[in-house]
């Protein structure tokens, strides 16, 4: 199968450069040629005009080119310096590592970076945007000449990227070419100079930023306009499902009180870290807390008890798919039917004839694409993956929907999908909370607002008086510092 | 702990000048000290009870009865770290004790040297066998060298037979070597402290060594730094079988009545004590010195449970139990310590 066709990308010096595209539209295929890891059937990426052949990580390594991935794999007992330089540490007589040098080495380079790190520390615990910060530092340390970074702001929080995109000038204006892949447009603008978008593995166009609208670029991706929910769809809010009472976990969040109704979509904004996807575990039983109490649909839940809150029709999509949502060697039908065992048992059996016509139901209301439904969910793109997580759980017809970033790092199009069911959803009387980082999601599909700072609930906002500015005051603190 | 928790507002990349804390840091993050301070309040204990613990004869015995374990500690440390384990080590130490213990009675007047030298080509061979299997053929280290520990034992007992090599047939220059003492320290254990010394400084100081780690603590991202994983897998087990070899030449020259059960359940004393010494039995961090001190407290407990007269009877319960008791402290205080890392974090924006 061809996954890209004849893709032409031109890369400069001190340019940083976006990919565009929906998922499955070739973008990963092409970073994974140029991380070695796959190799083209014809074509082939020309570095100062020679070409180049990557036929291993260590090939592209050794060509200039490093891979910024979304979520870096770092060795997390090694330090920081370790990490930077494994296989490559300067060495003393004798061949033996000199270890000064070396974090000497390192502290120069997160000093050109502008950043603080402990090159001494290990890596286990570094924040997401830290691990990417040493990634950097690596490719730095091997005089990289082209950075390709795969969505890395997706798990970023808004800080975060803004320091992310000050390491990206660093490198711009070393003269490094960077590849830069994001879903989210308004960072694209903000960092980019030109732009190259793909659909359905082929180049679409390549051009300069300047001058093109976030509407061309979407048009040029998914190849049509996309649907507004427009403020008539929106459902009305009725009988209280889930009230949330004074719901307090020492040192992680403090005091939560919230209502969500049937056919309502609340969501949860504030920045990563501010403890709203620790309220949703607590409230699913998955964490415990000190005080306070949940109530689902006027009976109180038990605390630290999933299977109690699954029974009382609560449906929880994790923030991380790969690791808490889905079984990724298993099927794409039995990861449909795993929340739903219980009703397609025979004798205590589960048929896969039932199992199969279950899957085959919910994949083609959620329009999942896929090969088989015998696949491994792991050969599903992200936006397929997560629809493969709702349909989990709607399979339950659950009356309260927790999901946590629901769209993170999906492409655009699939992204309206989702939306679009959980609008639909929500018409259909499902009372859903949602916690998202991406400020458009939260006022798009939003009925009412809430925003967390620091593990307390700061402000609640509807959906005709919200804005990105006042979600952002209220998530950052500056909200009481003006008044 | 608490110095780390309460300073957590502090940005990670504080300059090294903040002296005290970054001394406790540094404590800390030796894995080592917690099972070191273990050892010593159990020594300190033991001994109030009992004050003939610390007595010269009993630390000697102590001392040589450690030298085997530890030896074979730092053989299974380099392949624990790289997240794998040889669990055919007590059948490689039984095989080379016989075939070379029996060689005194083949060859009267045989050279020594080339007594563990035959040792050493038997455990190499075995090493060499577990590496090719594991690193090409890409099994699980658990079930080859399961099956090996297996398959060697067989051959052990095809070779010995009803048969044993006992003392009258071992010269006396062999049988003395693991009783030699200079200043009241057997000759061997010093030897061995020297071995692992070596050991443990070329895990942490070359890059090979350090590369052992990385494939323990992500074994993709080895791959995708170009560490030659495969060789180096095949390394460590070459190194533990080899040592394993060795040890066996020893354990003949320490019991000197050698069967076909020679090291018979040793792999699994060998991994308690590198578990004990606070190497992570799922890779990535640990060290031979710790390992070793691993050995030498899982010896001293034995001996302990003899001296204080416990009953036989009761001492694989009872080492068992404070096997499983520090394990659990070595687990609570790696836990913590990673939250408390995780809190220190710069984490801009959080």
């Amino acid at each position: 199968m061809r996954a890209v066709t004849d893709a032409t990308i031109d890369l400069y010096a001190g340019e940083v450069h976006a990919l565009l595209g929906e998922n499955g539209a070739g973008k990963s295929t092409i970073v994974k040629i140029l991380a070695g890891v796959h190799q083209p059937d014809s074509g082939e990426p020309l570095i100062d005009g020679q070409p180049v052949t990557l036929h291993s990580p260590a090939g592209a390594r050794d060509a200039g080119i490093a891979v910024i991935y979304q979520e870096p794999t770092l060795f997390p007992d090694l330090t920081v310096a370790e990490n930077i330089f494994m296989g490559r540490q300067p060495l003393l007589a004798g061949r033996r590592i000199d270890r000064r040098r070396m974090h000497a080495d390192s502290a120069a380079l997160f000093a050109r970076l502008g950043v603080k790190l402990d090159p001494g520390r290990i890596s286990r615990g570094l924040s997401i945007a830290d691990q990417q910060i040493v990634e950097i530092a690596k490719a730095l340390s091997l005089d990289t000449r082209v950075i390709v970074m795969d969505e890395p702001t997706a798990a970023l929080s808004a800080t975060e990227v803004a320091r992310l995109f000050d390491v990206v000038r660093t490198l711009r204006s070393g003269g490094a070419a960077v590849l830069f892949i994001s879903h989210r447009l308004e960072e694209v603008f903000e960092i980019c100079q030109r732009v190259t978008v793909m659909r359905d593995g082929r180049h679409v166009l390549t051009s300069e930023l300047a001058g093109l609208t976030a509407d061309d670029l979407v048009r040029a991706m998914v190849g049509r306009q996309m649907v507004e929910r427009g403020a008539g769809e929106r459902g009305t809010a009725g009988e209280l499902v889930l009230r949330v009472e004074h719901l307090t976990r020492e040192g992680v969040f403090t005091d939560i009180s919230l209502d969500v109704r049937a056919g309502e979509i609340v969501a949860l904004a504030g920045l990563v870290g501010s403890g709203r996807s620790e309220v949703a575990r607590a409230v699913f039983g998955i964490d415990r807390y000190d005080a306070g109490r949940v109530v689902m649909r006027g009976r109180e839940l038990r605390r630290a008890s999933p299977t109690g809150a699954m029974a009382a029709g609560i449906g929880f999509v994790p923030e991380d798919r790969r690791q808490q949502g889905l079984v990724m060697d298993m099927s794409v039908q039995q990861n449909v039917a795993l929340a739903s065992l219980g009703r397609l048992r025979k004798a205590g059996l589960v048929r896969s004839a039932a199992e199969r016509a279950f899957a085959a139901d919910w994949a083609v209301r959620l329009n999942l694409k896929y090969g088989r439904l015998v696949d491994p969910v792991s050969r599903l793109s992200g936006g397929n993956q997560q629809k493969v997580v709702l349909a989990k759980w709607l399979g339950r017809q659950p009356a309260l929907l927790i999901v946590d970033e629901p769209t993170r790092g999906i492409d655009i199009a699939t992204k309206a999908e989702v939306h679009r069911l959980l609008v639909q959803l929500a018409r259909d009387g499902v009372a859903i909370l949602m916690i998202s980082s991406e400020l458009p999601e939260v006022l798009h599909i939003g009925d009412r607002i809430l925003v967390m700072r620091e593990g307390r609930l700061t402000a609640e906002f509807g959906h005709s008086d919200a804005s990105e500015e006042k979600i952002m005051a209220a998530a950052t603190g500056q909200l009481q510092e003006a008044s | 702990m608490t110095t780390t928790v309460t300073e957590r507002r502090e940005p990670a990349g504080a300059p090294p000048g903040s002296g005290s804390r970054r001394l406790t840091e540094r404590v800390f993050r030796v894995r080592e000290s917690g099972i070191i301070a273990v050892l010593l309040v159990f020594v300190a204990v033991t001994t109030s009870i009992q004050p003939s613990f610390l007595n010269q004869q009993n630390l000697q015995f102590l001392l040589i009865n450690t030298t085997v374990y530890a030896l074979l500690a730092l053989g299974e440390t380099m392949v624990v770290v790289s997240r794998n384990v040889d669990l055919s080590i007590g059948s490689i130490l039984g095989l080379s004790a016989y075939v070379s213990a029996s060689m005194f009675g083949h060859h009267p007047g045989i050279p020594i040297p080339l007594v563990f030298l035959i040792g050493l080509g038997i455990g190499l061979a075995c090493g060499m066998a577990n590496g090719v299997t594991v690193a090409v053929g890409r099994v699980p280290s658990l079930v080859v060298t399961l099956a090996t520990l297996y398959i060697i034992r067989g051959i052990d007992i095809l070779i010995v037979g009803g048969n044993e090599v006992t003392a009258q047939t071992l010269p006396n220059s062999f049988t003395n070597i693991p009783r030699a003492t200079v200043a009241g320290i057997p000759y061997l254990a010093i030897a061995i402290a020297v071995v692992i010394g070596i050991g443990a400084y070329y895990l942490r100081a070359f890059r090979s060594g350090r590369e052992l780690y990385a494939i323990g603590s992500n074994p993709e991202a080895a791959r995708l730094a170009a560490i030659p994983v495969g060789k180096r897998i095949f390394t460590a087990f070459t190194v533990s079988g080899a040592i394993a070899g060795v040890a066996g030449v020893l354990w003949a020259a320490q019991y000197q009545t050698i069967d076909s059960t020679a090291g018979t359940g040793y792999e699994l004393t060998v991994i308690s004590a590198v578990v004990v010494g606070g190497v992570a039995i799922f890779g990535g961090s640990g060290s031979a010195v710790g390992a070793a001190v691993g050995a030498l407290l899982l010896s001293s407990i034995n001996s302990a449970l003899n001296v204080l007269g416990f009953p036989q009877l009761w001492l694989e319960a009872i080492s068992g139990f404070l096997l499983l008791l520090a394990i659990t402290l070595d687990r609570i205080i790696s836990v913590r310590l990673t939250t408390a890392l995780r809190r220190r974090s710069p984490g801009v924006g959080t």
